[in-house]
């Protein structure tokens, strides 16, 4: 056992296995609770879309499908460097975990400046419910209840983002300092999930917002 | 799986560490429950304060006392305070958070440090409830129906939601932390089957807390942003649904029903193991009873939507499936007295406690059966049929089951015993002033007395006042506890170990426990309430 080793294990546990496993569950539940937070919502658009499918249509063809796509790119590479990193750190290489989660950081971030240009857009256009909202459709109340939801679940999204991307930063800083290695490194992986479960979340999001009013 | 009974040298739990700051920074999980314990008995005052004033207000069949907004306003905020600030942490919180490590083996839970966050979310949270209350109060009903709660009600509804939303977290922290604790800090030895039914219903309670509450989160976030910003989400005004607003509310409510009457059950499994001397009957049934519970339980919500509009297809299949979360409980019920038959029984407190909780359940569980009947149902919805119900399972039930598991465990948390004569006095208290209390309710729903008026009928007066009357009963059995449980803490004379004779880890450490629970890890050779073999032990066969 290395001395950062037993720095780390909580007195609660007998081994460093255990506190892994349990860790690792505790994440897991935790997903499994954010699961249901979106479901709340994604049912609710379901339901919406169901009753209001032509103005739900004419909602989604107001989304900046580029910069959408874009950023589902960016998020997905983002997967990708976190993935890396809890590799990296699994086989001990620090200063490469170090690089990856800033990069990951990084992405993070740029998603977060793409989808606050989009807002701007969307204000631009006045598609702002509750605060400038117009719409010469016949379907305008529609519209605007799919962008109520829009801006709740990309809203919440973000929010999930920017706590994501502070821990990612923190984590960085802890592996330059090197209190990671490859014997202990559970919270970087329990991170990892997390960060995977967000942008899953987004690709969801990426579906029912910008890709079901693409057809027309 | 006896105790070796001896008194450690070291200081206890309480006295390991002094001064306020020991306590608030506590990570460990007695005193987290000690803490717990303190909130929720001051949030029950501040619910009980409500009900007491409804209840003086319906004595006369004029509202006079106080006029009817200020009557909309006390019933939202007793339920609102009793419900989430109450029933929901009641048993969990405390008798849970202090005893789930006891009883696995295990020093702590596994999240120590997210332990006490839950405490800390879970005042703030009530403190954002109390200072909405106080501002001005809300008056939506502790249901926050839309479009009334979004669009026309004038009162306090995003503070009052804010602090249920902020009070939420604390339950997924604590049902995070269960869950991972009964997984992975269980005692060598400790497989699970050889757990405590304590253990399984807290792990059925977990797993609702965990999956229901984040939609009650969400829900009441939507309303918080239709009320804002003025648009539609649930408001049909605006183009949305309210229906839908009852669907994703009842999704987290009716589960949370089960979230506050399983951890009685738990309690009551112990109590009625250790009163009778012997094994639950059925211990495999019991348990999975409880699993069957949080899962059937998450299926059945549209029973309260039956005047709601929902299709007529849907409303039957919601009431097979509510008749079919019936059984599970029987289980329960039926297992209990059959641990009785034969066993050597003793009526001590708690166990008044436990029968007072088996016989009320019953008839609360009995009355559901009828609301799960769609002709009944519409007949006695929205009357005090309905209130009459769910108190005999939430006041009947949980509350009855807080206060055995209270007295049960009283000796292991304070090192006290309590005055054993005057307890038994105030179990009876209690349990007649509850059935003079909510009985009449039965009877006034029956004959179409509505909920949530402050005036009735001048013919409804002598049963209300019957039920006014038991209010006041149920008042006098809840503060003679409090006075001599506190008196106990100070002058009860201390308690040995293991005072209750019982199976179970928890016993087998000191009174108080030390604070990491036991000297040595236990090592567990035997299954949960093996009185047999501990006859065998004392050389009692």
């Amino acid at each position: 056992m290395s001395s950062t080793e037993i720095l780390a294990l909580r007195e609660q546990y007998g081994t460093s296995d255990q506190q892994r496993e349990v860790s690792t569950i505790g994440m897991w539940i935790f997903l499994a609770t954010e699961v249901m937070f979106f479901g709340g919502l994604f049912a609710g658009f379901a339901i919406y879309r169901m009753y209001y499918t032509q103005g739900f249509m004419e909602g989604s063809a107001e989304m900046e499908i580029i910069l959408g796509s874009v950023n589902t790119a960016v998020l997905i590479t983002s997967s990708l460097t976190m993935a890396l990193s809890v590799y990296n750190i699994s086989i001990g290489k620090q200063f490469r975990t170090y690089l990856l989660l800033l990069t990951t950081a990084v992405l993070g971030l740029v998603f977060l400046g793409i989808k606050f240009t989009e807002y701007y857009l969307h204000y631009q256009h006045h598609k702002v419910p509750g605060i400038w909202f117009e719409s010469s459709s016949p379907h305008s109340g529609a519209i605007e209840l799919f962008f109520v939801y829009y801006f709740c679940m990309t809203g919440l999204h973000a929010l999930h983002m920017i706590i994501g991307i502070s821990i990612v930063c923190v984590f960085a800083i802890r592996t330059a300092l090197g209190r990671f290695n490859a014997r202990y490194h559970t919270p970087i992986s329990i991170l990892g999930l997390y960060w995977h479960f967000v942008d899953i979340v987004w690709v969801f999001l990426f579906g029912i917002f910008y890709i079901s009013g693409l057809h027309r | 799986m006896i105790a070796h009974l001896t008194t450690p040298d070291t200081a206890d739990y309480l006295t390991e560490e002094r001064g306020i700051r020991s306590w608030l920074l506590t990570t460990d999980h007695k005193r987290i429950g000690l803490l717990y314990i303190f909130s929720v008995t001051f949030f029950f005052a501040v619910g009980a304060l409500f009900a007491a004033l409804m209840r003086l207000e319906l004595l006369t069949p004029t509202s006079d006392l106080v006029d009817p907004e200020t009557y909309n306003k006390l019933f939202s905020m007793h339920g609102i305070m009793m419900v989430w600030f109450f029933l929901i942490p009641s048993i969990p919180n405390t008798l849970g958070n202090f005893l789930i490590p006891m009883m696995i083996g295990a020093k702590d839970v596994a999240f120590p440090k997210l332990n006490l966050a839950s405490w800390y979310v879970f005042v703030i949270g009530g403190c954002v409830a109390l200072y909405s209350m106080i501002r001005g109060g809300v008056d939506t009903g502790w249901t926050f129906y839309t479009p009334f709660s979004t669009i026309f009600s004038t009162t306090y509804v995003v503070g009052a939601a804010a602090g249920i939303f902020i009070s939420g977290f604390s339950s997924i922290m604590t049902g995070l932390n269960f869950i991972a604790t009964i997984h992975g800090l269980r005692a060598p030895g400790m497989t699970w089957f050889r757990l405590p039914l304590f253990i399984w219903s807290h792990y059925a309670t977990s797993v609702i807390l965990v999956l229901a509450t984040p939609i009650l989160a969400i829900t009441l976030l939507m309303i918080a942003v239709e009320r804002i910003f003025q648009v539609g989400i649930f408001s049909p005004e605006l183009g949305g649904d309210p229906v839908l607003f009852q669907h994703m509310f009842w999704f987290y409510s009716h589960p949370a029903v089960y979230i506050m009457v399983l951890p009685g059950m738990a309690v009551i499994s112990e109590l009625v193991a250790a009163f009778s001397r012997r094994a639950v009957f059925g211990y495999v049934f019991v348990a999975f009873a409880s699993i069957a519970i949080a899962v059937i339980g998450f299926l059945v919500w549209g029973h309260h939507m039956f005047v709601a509009g929902q299709s007529v297809y849907s409303a039957m299949a919601f009431s097979v499936l509510s008749y079919l979360v019936a059984v599970p409980s029987a289980i329960k019920v039926f297992n209990w007295s059959a641990t009785l038959y034969k066993g050597s029984v003793s009526w001590d407190t708690p166990m008044l406690y436990a029968i007072g909780f088996i016989g009320l359940f019953t008839v609360g569980g009995m009355t559901g059966l009828f609301l799960a009947a769609l002709g009944i149902d519409v007949h006695v919805t929205d009357t005090y049929f309905v209130i009459a119900h769910f108190h005999y399972i939430m006041v009947g039930g949980t509350v009855m089951a807080f206060l055995g598991g209270i007295h049960y465990w009283w000796p292991k948390i304070s090192g006290k015993l309590y005055p054993e004569g005057l307890a038994r006095l105030s179990a009876l208290i209690v349990f007649l002033g509850f059935n003079l209390t909510f009985f009449p309710q039965f009877v006034l729903g029956y004959m179409g007395m509505p909920r949530r008026y402050a005036a009735y009928p001048p013919e409804w007066q002598a049963l209300n006042v019957l039920s006014t009357a038991g209010a006041s009963i149920l008042g006098i059995g809840y503060l003679l506890p409090l006075c001599y449980l506190i008196w106990s803490w100070r002058y009860g004379p201390p308690a040995p170990p293991n005072p209750w004779r019982a199976t179970g880890l928890e016993w087998q450490t000191s009174s108080p426990p030390p604070k990491h629970n036991f000297e040595v890890t236990p090592i567990v050779t035997r299954k949960a309430y093996d009185y047999e073999g501990m006859k065998e032990e004392l050389g009692l066969v």
